[in-house]
């Protein structure tokens, strides 16, 4: 059964003093019902959450007590595609008409510091200074710069490109655009990564309505077709954030695995895909999940980045609204940020960042602790 | 650094042994995956039959990092940013065995590169003024000690 997105909404990304995650997810909700043209009371399914902004269903109070079977989603980085997995199950079982999916957050400035007993840890691990998601990142990148021939260039390339596209775009939150120079001169924080290469824990909200049979069919001048959502834990041979230990003996990445199973799924491949938003949590991160999706193969990047081609302009524009880097990661809705970028996209609705020609094939992924990734296809 | 004198971090991370460090992993009895810190069962089979496994101390550096910003605390030992010094962290894969994350005895980019000789040690934890407490580290090694 079809399922297809009929409306978007986003609360802005950056800072928001004085208004709370469950405030800017019910903006964002207003936003998506309004754009979709459906009431709130017509939604019959909700799926939503945050990581650190409260409980996603705690914002019916303010949309209105319906009655609504609301679940509430938890799930790191992976928590916007998480209730749009469940949200599409639903649909697709014929269990739901219309679906509202949310994802918000509101972090406190600074790198994260996580809780070791909390993912399984001894208290010694962040004592001792290794429980840094930074760390995980930077000596990713450093081994894969080693394995796959990509250069500090590149890097920076990526982080140029994200604050020049974040620029374009009105609910960004980094909207100045940075040269190369400027990126490989900020501060270092973990070798090779500076400062302007990674992305920072921010505030944002973001909502989907999602339709199915005759709401689909009625929508269908700017629906964009979910094709498929898949999300993957880590195997046994990762390499994975917060891992005191790595295995010698390797296996595909939760990307790998997810993207595989999202284009299968889909019934279309990698080359098919026209537009993608890609996890960036730094820039190292983006240039690694090109290949991981199967976007490219291993080592292609190089040449992919240097030539233009991950540019709006480009062969494959990859995070047209300036990704994680320019609008910071609010985790809860950072994922279906991707998603209503693509939507957009795809819609030729994106104004000053659109795309040129014709974009029919669009892909999303999110990755993050302790090795889980979602990803997604949809199409036009 | 005698062993009486040793506070470790956690119990269970590594031992002294006629002076030498080694830390203190597990490995499958049935699949042979070896693990670090000690597992109480395999990952990669799902059995329930590992046993502790002392690991090898010397190795090559897989990949690494320098850390440049004081982390935050919780769940840093150190609370006090002013007097922090950047330290060096990585990957050591320990052949036949695993790869473990440490902290390095270097903070210099100059000096490090991937696939050097690395080779366990001690060193004293964040925040040892306090707590006395040791933890472990890889220094740059010898060729041909490896």
């Amino acid at each position: 059964m079809s399922v297809g997105i009929i409306g978007i909404g986003m609360h802005p990304f950056g800072r928001h003093p004085g208004v709370s995650g469950l405030q800017m997810a019910a903006t964002a909700a207003r936003a998506a019902l309004k754009d979709a043209g459906v009431s709130w009371e017509e939604i019959d399914f909700a799926a939503g959450g945050s990581d650190a902004a409260g409980n996603a269903d705690t914002s019916v109070a303010a949309l209105g007590l319906t009655g609504v079977p609301f679940i509430n989603v938890k799930n790191g980085c992976a928590t916007g595609g998480s209730a749009l997995t469940t949200a599409h199950a639903m649909l697709s079982a014929g269990s739901a008409e219309l679906a509202l999916v949310v994802g918000f957050d509101k972090h406190p400035p600074g790198a994260f510091n996580p809780i070791p007993e909390d993912w399984g840890l001894g208290s010694w691990y962040g004592e001792t200074g290794l429980m840094l998601t930074t760390q995980f990142f930077a000596m990713k990148i450093q081994r894969y710069m080693s394995e796959h021939g990509v250069s500090t260039s590149s890097l920076a390339k990526v982080a140029a490109k994200a604050f020049r596209n974040g620029a374009l775009c009105d609910t960004a939150w980094r909207r100045t655009p940075l040269s190369e120079e400027q990126i490989l001169g900020s501060r270092m924080v973990n070798h090779p990564l500076t400062q302007y290469m990674f992305c920072s824990p921010g505030e944002g909200a973001v909502a989907l309505v999602l339709a199915r049979g005759v709401r689909l069919r009625e929508a269908r001048d700017r629906a964009v077709y979910l094709r498929s959502v898949a999300f993957r834990t880590r195997r046994f041979g990762t390499f994975e954030v917060f891992s005191p230990s790595v295995a010698i003996e390797s296996a595909p990445s939760p990307t790998s695995e997810a993207a595989a199973a999202a284009f299968e799924s889909a019934g279309v491949g990698p080359e098919d895909v026209d537009i993608a938003q890609l996890q960036d949590t730094e820039s190292g991160a983006e240039i690694m999940h090109l290949a991981e999706t199967g976007l490219c193969q291993h080592g292609e990047q190089e040449r992919l980045i240097q030539s233009g081609a991950t540019e709006i302009g480009g062969s494959l524009p990859v995070n047209t609204d300036g990704g994680c880097l320019a609008n910071g990661e609010p985790i809860g809705a950072s994922g279906l940020r991707q998603v209503h970028e693509v939507v957009l996209q795809l819609r030729g609705e994106a104004g000053a960042r659109q795309a040129p020609g014709p974009r029919r094939v669009g892909f999303t992924q999110v990755y993050g602790a302790p090795g889980v990734s979602a990803c997604a296809v949809l199409t036009r | 650094m005698s062993s009486t004198s040793v506070v470790p971090v956690a119990e269970g991370l590594f031992i002294l042994e006629g002076g030498e460090p080694y830390l203190i992993g597990s490995q499958c009895t049935s699949c042979g995956v070896v693990a670090f810190p000690r597992q109480t069962s395999c990952p990669r089979c799902t059995t329930l039959e590992v046993a502790e496994r002392r690991l090898a101390r010397r190795g090559r550096l897989w990949s690494w990092t320098i850390q440049c910003f004081p982390p935050k605390s919780p769940p840093y030992a150190v609370a006090d940013a002013d007097d922090f010094e950047p330290y060096g962290v990585g990957y050591v894969e320990l052949p036949g065995e695993v790869r473990v994350e440490a902290r390095l005895t270097v903070a210099d980019p100059e000096q490090l590169r991937i696939g050097m000789p690395m080779e366990l040690t001690l060193v004293p934890a964040p925040g040892a003024e306090d707590t006395g407490a040791v933890t472990y580290a890889f220094a740059p090694a010898i060729e041909a000690d490896l």
